[in-house]
């Protein structure tokens, strides 16, 4: 098994290696062939390319190394440190996050007992869920007037459906064997949701909230990009309008690692609730 | 006054059927059990055995009759009737400790937490499952599964236990070496026990009494079989008694031949099941050799 996992890590080196070494040749800047007796004049002349060019990933990196070493320096609106950034996006989607918990959990086990519950809302469910997060936007941005409350609004509406669907599924599926020791040791409803129903669904509930920060994550980018100020998601679209590629894709690869963090740290809460039947 | 502890009066179930007669799965069902008496019933598959334990465990409901507990009504579940369900239904995320502990602790919320936790390890020991206290459900096998299960079943101290064939999920050698552990249990706390099996050998071993259901629909419980054979019993040593196969041969001609010619004939006046006793006719053989015994024969002293 260790020789496995040693043959993969291998492997996954090699493939970053060719990738990055493909993407370090095809993006080289052309050398100028022309006798180089003055290059600030060339280029003053436009002799130099005017093609503007993905950078290469050693100047990625390089930036990269530059940003990370000052994560939160503030320099004016425009400028701030790739941690402020991430802070802002992360505060977003924790408050949503949590706060679509605070409903779904609730409710799904609401729907998830009561299958009358289950027929009333389910048609709000079906129309609500299928709904892109950003069209809430602009209709969030009038009724609640402030932007940052609105992305933190659109974060709420699109994680709120995988937690509330996977609550009732889960709580709708424990099973009856253990409703009925539960019946037969004659617990309080209360007792019986909190000791029996809630640890049978926690792990259904968990894959819920495991999709749902997943989406979350996905939404904020985009939903920055329309509110515009702080986060990653303004941050990206920023660096576009400066034009400055290299910038892009660090923040791309930053977002693409915050977003494996959160599902780690989900993942790991799963693993502690997870039972074997 | 009823000199049963459990009474079961006329009880039938029936289940509608669009478009034609509701079926009957058993009607006339009378029975008693009595204080601290180990009562066994047996039928075969369908005759709504399970019926009658739930409805005893207040989780299903007859449509007609009335089950009656220390002189009360049995309107629904209670800690002072605990079940043994055939899977086991233990919390698969709590220790084995944790899943006894889970019974005592809503049975006697007034107790302490260490005292919680002593009683459940005497049961859990009882059971002899010493060492395996903080292992999951997942981590037992089949066999010690079940013993948590009973552990937790009679730590509560039910005054009735309902045990929904515990053993039909185990092996032959594990069934055997749990049924000791019950008898043991059992001893030691004396409790009324109500059983489904469908193993005329457990059955002889563990009950005082046998309940015998005719096949169903319209089942109903024929016979109760008297086992006076000395306790405490022994699997090795009761095949050895002279009444053994006396016994054991009168409950297998009933399940295999009169369970089903008795299908839907008219129970006695009073409706409880004629009472029985093979040892007993081996006792009158014995007085009067010869003469043809006369099984299965009427037995007015008991019941």
């Amino acid at each position: 098994m260790a020789s496995t996992k040693l043959r993969a890590g291998l492997l996954s080196a090699l493939i970053l290696l060719v990738l990055l070494g493909v993407w370090e040749i095809l993006c080289q800047a052309p050398t100028s062939n022309a006798a180089a007796a003055d290059d600030e004049y060339a280029q003053l002349m436009g002799a130099t390319s005017q093609e503007a060019r993905v950078p290469p990933p050693s100047a990625v990196f390089m930036h990269a190394v530059s940003e990370l070493s000052q994560p939160f320096y503030d320099a004016g609106p425009n400028d701030k440190g790739i941690g402020i950034q991430l802070a802002h996006s992360l505060y977003r989607v924790l408050t949503g996050y949590f706060l679509a918990a605070l409903v779904a959990i609730p409710v799904g086990f609401v729907i998830g007992m009561s299958p009358l519950m289950y027929r009333a809302l389910n048609p709000f469910i079906q129309i609500l869920r299928p709904i892109s997060p950003l069209a809430w936007m602009p209709l969030a941005l009038f009724i609640i007037q402030d932007s940052e409350a609105s992305a933190i609004f659109v974060i709420f509406i699109c994680s709120i459906w995988p937690m509330l669907l996977n609550t009732a599924f889960g709580v709708a599926g424990v099973r009856r064997d253990w409703i009925n020791v539960a019946r037969t040791h004659e617990l309080s409803p209360l007792r019986t949701a909190l000791t029996v129903i809630l640890p049978a669904a926690l792990p259904t509930i968990l894959t819920g909230m495991r999709i749902s920060v997943g989406i979350a994550w996905l939404v904020i980018v985009a939903a920055e990009m329309l509110v515009g100020g702080t986060g990653i998601g303004y941050y990206v679209w920023n660096e576009w309008n400066n034009l400055d590629l290299a910038s892009v894709i660090f923040s791309i690869v930053m977002i693409g690692v915050v977003g494996m963090l959160l599902d780690l740290m989900l993942g790991a809460v799963a693993r502690l609730v997870s039972y074997q039947e | 006054m009823s000199r049963y502890f459990v009474e079961a009066r006329n009880l039938a179930k029936r289940f509608s059927q669009p478009g034609s007669e509701p079926l009957t799965v058993f009607e006339n069902v009378n029975f008693g059990i009595q204080k601290g008496e180990f009562v066994c019933i047996i039928g075969h598959s369908g005759c709504g055995k399970s019926t009658i334990l739930n409805a005893l465990a207040g989780l299903d409901q007859v449509s007609d009759g009335a089950l009656i507990m220390a002189g009360k009504e049995i309107a629904g579940p209670s800690l002072e009737r605990g079940v043994v369900f055939q899977n086991y239904s233990l919390m698969p995320w709590l220790s084995a400790l944790d899943n006894v502990i889970f019974g005592v602790r809503a049975r006697f919320p007034q107790w302490s937490k260490e005292k919680i936790r002593q009683h459940s390890l005497d049961y859990l020991h009882m059971v002899g499952l010493k060492g395996s206290e903080a292992r999951k459900p997942s981590q037992l096998s089949g066999g010690m599964r079940q013993r948590v299960s009973i552990a937790r079943a009679f730590a509560t101290q039910p005054q009735l236990l309902l045990l929904d064939e515990p053993f039909g999920a185990l092996d032959a050698l594990t069934r055997g070496v749990i049924q000791d552990e019950l008898i043991k249990v059992w001893g030691e706390t004396q409790q009324t026990v109500f059983m489904i099996t469908h193993d005329v050998d457990e059955a002889i071993l563990l009950a005082d009494r046998i309940l015998l259901m005719t096949n169903g629909p319209q089942a109903r419980i024929a016979e109760a079989v008297h086992i006076d054979l000395p306790r405490p019993r022994r699997r090795d040593q009761i095949i050895h008694h002279p009444a053994f196969y006396k016994i054991r041969n009168h409950l297998v001609d009933f399940l295999v031949n009169r369970s089903k010619a008795l299908q839907g004939t008219a129970p006695e006046a009073d409706g409880f099941p004629t009472e029985i006793n093979p040892a007993l006719d081996l006792a009158l053989d014995a007085l009067h050799p010869g003469k043809p015994s006369m099984s299965p024969s009427k037995e007015s002293s008991h019941g």
